[in-house]
């Protein structure tokens, strides 16, 4: 009998204040005990302070083949960093 | 390895010239040292493979559990215990990353295991040999982890991301376990001369399923050439084989032991240790399933999958069942706002 449990994504947010990052996956039954799971499988070194599980089904992604058409325009856009300007040493800093 | 002897699909490493646009493309990717994610498009081939060696690689860590846990209720002290089971522990999670990582290639975990209990796909050979005693457990930790470690730190720069990103998750935790090892085999080296007769004894016993982890000889091993190509592999199996002994050899010395090679020697031309090539007969042995406690270990994991079945049936069923009742509240709930 295949009875197989779901997928769940686990995201850990560690000691430092940091955002929940996306450590792995596991199966899961339910909510529950995914989060108990991500326990066990993914913090067993004080990794993290909070869990979020999110069954993988879920998850919305964008296609591969986007990459050019998606996050090509923004490699023009270099005025978007500070570095782009100049401004005289006698101003300060800024 | 822990993946050894895996057979590579296709036949032979293509040249450019074989290969059609996307896949020349995806080549390049790899030449490049870029990563290939789960839904990037791939070979075929390269994924089967790579099903493969996960698969197996994840077996590995679940069966390997078996040899250890065989001593966690007879570690001689309460620390030594809890260090035990935690190194074991350690191991679970290893396979469960790693057959995550083989998930997002389209094969799923129960159809790995499926295979496994079926003996249609294998786990690694040093897994098959008994641990007799304490000094086995330390041998162990030292030796076959170890090993484990010069593998897993070349295959931490494999081109499949989600396998590169669960090797450096397991070599983050590996030295703890080379390490508690070592330290069993430093006390019991340094004990009574029974003790140290154990640690020489389990020494003995491993220095050759150790080396056979890496695999076949690289004349004999004929599936490396496209795995290299993909970087699926990394490093040759003699090449790994020579930097294992060579970290190893020293760490013997340490002990006061004595390596069961009687030819290992120093070669100052090539850097490295001359040493004894294990019995390759008795590995194809063990690998087709006739080494001393194959029997014993896959029959464990079928039982252990057998028995559990109604716990994870069970399980999936209260889910359902609790899914379906907050399903029903909601319905009614808004049934009741006009
Ligand atoms: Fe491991
Ligand atoms: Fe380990």
């Amino acid at each position: 009998m295949s009875n197989e449990w779901p997928l769940w994504e686990i995201f850990i947010r560690g000691q430092h204040g940091m955002s929940h990052r996306h450590v792995g996956s596991l199966h899961a039954p339910d909510a529950e005990t995914a989060i108990r799971n991500g326990r066990d499988v993914y913090t067993r070194r004080n990794e993290g302070v909070s869990i979020w599980a999110v069954e993988s089904a879920h998850i919305a992604a964008s296609a591969p083949g986007d990459k050019g058409p998606y996050y090509d325009p923004s490699d023009s856009k270099i005025y978007r960093h500070p570095t782009f300007f100049d401004i005289p040493d006698e101003v300060g800093s800024m | 390895m822990y993946a050894q002897m895996v057979k590579t699909s296709g036949s032979g490493v293509k040249s450019r010239s074989e290969m059609g646009a996307q896949e020349q493309a995806f080549q390049a990717r790899i030449d490049a040292g870029d990563k290939i994610e789960p839904r990037d498009w791939m070979p075929d081939e390269y994924r089967k493979t790579l099903i493969r060696q996960i698969g197996q690689h994840a077996h590995s860590e679940i069966v390997g559990q078996l040899p250890e846990g065989n001593w966690i209720t007879r570690a001689p002290t309460l620390e030594r215990k809890a260090i035990l089971l935690a190194k074991v522990q350690d191991e679970a999670g290893h396979g469960l990353y790693l057959y995550c990582a083989a998930e997002t290639l389209g094969v799923s975990r129960d159809e790995l295991l499926t295979e496994l209990h079926a003996g249609r796909m294998k786990y690694s050979s040093i897994f098959n040999y008994p641990t007799l005693n304490w000094a086995d457990i330390g041998a162990v930790g030292w030796l076959v982890d170890g090993a484990a470690i010069v593998n897993q730190v070349a295959l931490q720069r494999t081109s499949y991301g989600p396998y590169s990103r669960a090797m450096v998750r397991i070599c983050k935790e590996e030295s703890f376990h080379a390490r508690q090892g070592f330290v069993i085999m430093m006390k019991m080296a340094s004990g009574t001369p029974a003790q140290r007769a154990m640690a020489q004894d389990a020494l003995d016993r491993l220095w050759y399923p150790s080396l056979m982890m890496f695999g076949p000889s690289d004349k004999d091993s004929v599936h490396s050439e496209q795995s290299m190509a993909w970087k699926i592999k990394v490093k040759s199996n003699d090449e790994l084989r020579q930097k294992y002994v060579d970290q190893t050899i020293p760490q013997i010395e340490y002990l006061g032991l004595k390596c069961p090679d009687a030819d290992i020697r120093w070669n100052g031309e090539k850097g490295g240790y001359d040493f004894s090539e294990p019995d390759w007969a008795e590995f194809y042995e063990v690998i087709k399933g006739n080494g001393p406690c194959n029997k014993e270990r896959l029959g464990a994991r079928v039982k252990a999958w057998d028995d559990g079945e109604w716990v994870r049936d069970g399980l999936m069923a209260h889910a359902q069942k609790k899914a379906a009742a907050k399903h029903a509240a909601a319905q009614e709930g808004s049934g009741n706002v006009e």
